[in-house]
C-alpha cells in the first residue's frame, strides 16, 4: 500500500508553493492589524517545509519497501 | 457524542443565521482561494482512486484489510470525529463559555481514549469482530446487536446530513454560494472516494484532512494573538473586563432569540476550566460532578469506547499493538486541539465584542448585537485572513465536513452490510456479494445524507432534535459494554435488558426535561446540566437492569466468552523488547499526566 506521507507531502508542497508564491507577488498583509506581516509568504513557507519533510520520509519509506520487495523476490 | 451534544445548540442556531448578514456575503473568495480548493479536491479523489485498487474482499473494503499502521489510524480516529459543526461549534463555545469548553477534550475525551486503548481494545480487536454491534452479538445475543445496529443505521446518515446542511448554509451566507451546488459537489467528492477506496480511502483522506484542519485553522489562533498584542496583553484585558452572564433560559434561547443579560461575570472566568464549579456561577452554569461523572465518564466513555464511527478506525489497524495505540496516539493531538478550535473563539472576545445575543451589557454599557457568536469562526476568518490564506481556511472547513461525512458513511455501510443485511436479508452469500452491497450502501448513505440536508432545510427544528436524541440514545451504552467485558456473570438477557432500560431511561428523562410541565423529581436549570445528569442516571439504570436480570437468567458458557471477557481471556505475553513509544500502558500514563498538567494550567 502507498506510503501516505507521500501524497500528503506533495499536497502541502503544492499548496505551500501556491501560497508563498502568491505572498511574493501580492504582498498581502494581515488585514485589520497594525503589524506588517506577509502571512501568505510566511505560512506558505511553513507548509513548504512540512510538505518537504513528509515527501522526503514518504519517498524514503517507499524506496525501502521497494528494495525489500525486490530482495524477497530474489 | 460529546461533540454531538455540544454542537446541538449551534445546529439549532444555524437556520437563524440566514438573513442576519446585512449587506450580503462578508467573505469574498479570490481565484487563488478557489485554486487551493481545487488542488484539495483533486488530491482526495486521487487518493480514492489509488487506494481502491486491488480490493479483493469485503474486509479490504470495510476494514482496510486490517493492515493500516497506528499513526494513520490514530489520526483518522480523531479526524472522523471532526465534522464541520465541531470545528465551528467549538470556537462558538469558546466565545460563549471560554476555556470551560476544553472540558469536552481534557475531561470528556482523553481519559476515555486511554481506557479504550488499554482496557477495551484487546476485546474488540482480539475477538476479530468487524463491528461494535457484532461484539454485542458475540457477548450477549442477536437482540442486543439489532438494537445497536438499527439506532446507528438510522442516525449516522442523518447526522452527516446535518453537518452537510450546516456547512452549506455557512458557505451560502458568508460566500454567497448556492445551497444546492454546495451540497451536491461536496457530497459527490465524498461519494467518489469512499465508493472507490472504501475505508482505506476514508482513513487516508481523514489523515490529510487532519493536517489540513490543523494547518488551515491554526494561523487563526496565531493571528488572533497578534491582534490582541500577545497573550499577556490579552490576559490584562480579560482581568479588567466583565462579560454577559446569561441566565440558563437565555443560554437555551440565545441562539434564536434576542436576550438581555441582567448580570455580568468577570471575564477572567473565561480562561478557566473549573473555576466556580462548586456553584453554578460559571459561564456554563454547571457544577463539577456533572462535568466529571456525566461528561467525563458516562457520555465520554459511551462515545469514545463504543461508537463504531471511531472504533472502526482502530479495527483497521495492522495488529493488536497498533489497534491499542490507535486511541492512545490520538490522545496527544487531541489535547492540543482546544488551542486550535476553541482558543480563536476566546481570543475573539476583545476583537469582536458584539456577538453576545441581543442587547447585552459589556463593561456596563449596553451594546447592540451585530452578529451572533455562532458565527465567530467565519467572522474571524473574514476579518483576519487575506486572500490565499482564506482559501486554506475555507478548504480546512470543507475538509472537516468531508472527514466527518466519510467517517459516517463508511461506518454506516459496514454496520448495514454485516449486522443487518448479512443477518436478516442474505446470510451466507459469497464475500464478493457483500463487497458490492457495501459499495451500493455507500451510495445509499450519501443519498440519505443529502436528502436529510434538504429535509432539515425545510424543517430546521429537526436538526437539533436529531442530534440530541442520538446523544441521548447512546448515553448509557458504556454500562452494558463494561459489564460485558469485565463481569463474566452477565447474561445475554441481562445485556439486552440493560440496553433497553438504559436507553429507555435516558430517552424518558430527556422527554421530561424537554417539557417542564411534566412532573420530574428535579428540574435542571439548563440543557447541558440536564444532559450530564440524565446520562448518569441512565448509566445507573442500564447497569442495574443488566445486573438484576443477569442474576435470574442463564449465562453463556465460559468457552463462549473467551476473548470477550477479561477474566476468561488468556493474558497476552508482554513484549519487553518493545520501545517505550510502542507500549500502550506507557503511552496511556503519559497522555494522562500531560492532560492533568494542562488541566492544572487552566484550572
Amino acid at each position: 500500500m502507498m506510503d501516505l506521507r507521500l501524497p500528503i507531502g506533495i499536497f502541502f508542497l503544492l499548496v505551500g508553493i501556491i501560497l508563498a508564491g502568491y505572498g511574493v507577488v501580492s504582498t498581502h498583509d494581515i488585514p485589520n492589524i497594525t503589524e506588517k506581516i506577509n502571512i501568505n509568504l510566511d505560512w506558505g513557507a511553513v507548509l513548504l517545509v512540512f510538505g518537504a519533510a513528509m515527501t522526503f520520509f514518504g519517498w524514503k519509506a517507499e524506496a525501502k519497501a521497494r528494495s525489500e520487495k525486490k530482495n524477497s523476490k530474489a | 457524542m460529546t461533540h454531538v451534544l455540544s454542537s446541538a445548540r449551534l445546529a439549532t442556531a444555524i437556520p437563524h443565521l440566514a438573513g442576519t448578514l446585512a449587506g450580503g456575503p462578508v467573505l469574498k473568495a479570490h481565484p487563488i482561494d478557489y485554486l487551493i480548493m481545487g488542488v484539495y479536491f483533486v488530491f482526495v479523489i486521487a487518493i480514492g482512486v489509488i487506494t481502491g485498487r486491488g480490493h479483493q474482499t469485503s474486509e479490504d473494503f470495510f476494514l482496510s484489510g486490517r493492515r493500516i499502521p497506528a499513526w494513520i489510524t490514530g489520526l483518522a480516529f480523531i479526524s472522523a470525529n471532526l465534522g464541520a459543526l465541531e470545528v465551528m461549534g467549538m470556537s462558538q463555545q469558546g466565545y460563549e463559555y471560554g476555556m470551560m469548553t476544553a472540558n469536552y477534550y481534557w475531561i470528556g475525551a482523553i481519559p476515555a481514549m486511554v481506557f479504550m486503548g488499554i482496557a477495551m481494545m484487546p476485546f474488540f480487536y482480539g475477538s476479530k469482530v468487524r463491528s461494535v454491534p457484532e461484539f454485542l452479538k458475540k457477548r450477549y445475543n442477536e437482540g442486543a446487536r439489532f438494537i445497536n445496529a438499527i439506532t446507528f443505521t438510522i442516525f449516522t446518515p442523518a447526522i452527516s446530513g446535518i453537518s452537510m446542511y450546516a456547512l452549506a448554509v455557512v458557505m451560502q451566507d458568508f460566500l454567497g454560494w448556492h445551497f444546492g451546488p454546495s451540497v451536491w459537489v461536496s457530497a459527490a467528492v465524498v461519494l467518489v472516494y469512499t465508493f472507490l477506496g472504501g475505508l482505506t480511502a476514508s482513513i487516508y483522506n481523514e489523515v490529510l484532512q487532519f493536517f489540513l484542519i490543523v494547518l488551515g485553522i491554526a494561523p487563526l489562533s496565531i493571528i488572533a494573538l497578534i491582534a490582541n498584542h500577545g497573550w499577556s496583553h490579552f490576559k490584562k484585558w480579560i482581568a479588567t473586563h466583565q462579560l454577559p452572564f446569561l441566565t440558563p433560559d437565555q443560554l437555551t434561547a440565545a441562539a434564536s432569540q434576542p436576550a438581555k443579560a441582567a448580570h455580568q461575570l468577570a471575564a477572567g472566568q473565561w480562561l478557566h476550566t473549573f473555576h466556580n464549579t462548586l456553584t453554578q456561577s460559571n459561564p456554563m452554569h454547571i457544577t463539577w460532578p456533572g462535568i466529571v461523572l456525566g461528561l467525563g465518564f458516562v457520555l465520554s466513555f459511551s462515545y469514545w469506547c463504543t461508537n463504531f464511527l471511531v472504533v472502526q478506525r482502530a479495527l483497521a489497524a495492522k495488529d493488536m499493538n497498533d489497534a491499542q495505540r490507535t486511541p492512545l496516539l490520538a490522545a496527544f493531538p487531541k489535547m492540543i486541539f482546544p488551542f486550535i478550535v476553541i482558543l480563536p473563539g476566546v481570543l475573539a472576545l476583545p476583537l469582536l465584542p458584539h456577538l453576545f445575543p441581543g442587547n447585552t451589557m459589556v463593561d456596563g454599557h449596553l451594546i447592540p448585537a451585530t452578529q451572533s457568536f455562532n458565527n465567530v469562526m467565519p467572522l474571524m476568518l473574514a476579518k483576519y485572513y487575506p486572500a490565499g490564506l482564506l482559501g486554506l481556511g475555507l478548504t480546512a472547513l470543507m475538509a472537516s465536513f468531508m472527514s466527518g461525512m466519510a467517517g459516517n458513511v463508511t461506518a454506516f455501510n459496514t454496520v448495514v452490510t454485516y449486522d443487518l443485511y448479512a443477518v436478516f436479508i442474505r446470510p451466507q452469500a459469497p464475500d464478493r456479494h457483500y463487497l458490492w452491497v457495501g459499495r451500493i450502501l455507500t451510495v445509499v448513505g450519501v443519498v440519505i445524507s443529502v436528502a436529510f440536508a434538504y429535509v432539515v432545510r425545510g424543517q430546521s427544528g429537526i436538526m437539533g432534535y436529531t442530534q440530541t436524541i442520538f446523544g441521548v440514545v447512546n448515553a448509557p451504552l458504556i454500562a452494558v459494554f463494561l459489564l460485558g467485558m469485565f463481569a463474566s456473570f452477565t447474561t445475554p438477557a441481562g445485556g439486552l435488558w440493560g440496553l433497553l432500560v438504559g436507553t429507555g431511561t435516558s430517552v424518558t428523562l430527556w422527554i421530561f426535561r424537554s417539557h417542564p410541565g411534566l412532573p420530574l423529581w428535579h428540574h435542571y436549570n439548563n440543557n447541558t446540566t440536564g444532559a450530564f445528569w440524565g446520562a448518569i442516571w441512565a448509566f445507573c439504570a442500564g447497569a442495574g437492569a443488566t445486573i438484576i436480570v443477569s442474576l435470574f437468567t442463564k449465562k453463556k458458557t465460559d468457552k463462549e466468552m473467551v476473548g470477550l471477557v477479561y477474566q476468561l481471556t488468556p493474558k497476552p505475553e508482554q513484549d519487553h523488547q518493545l520501545p517505550w513509544w510502542k507500549k500502550p500502558v506507557v503511552l496511556g500514563v503519559l497522555a494522562l499526566i500531560l492532560t492533568l498538567l494542562i488541566n492544572l494550567w487552566f484550572w
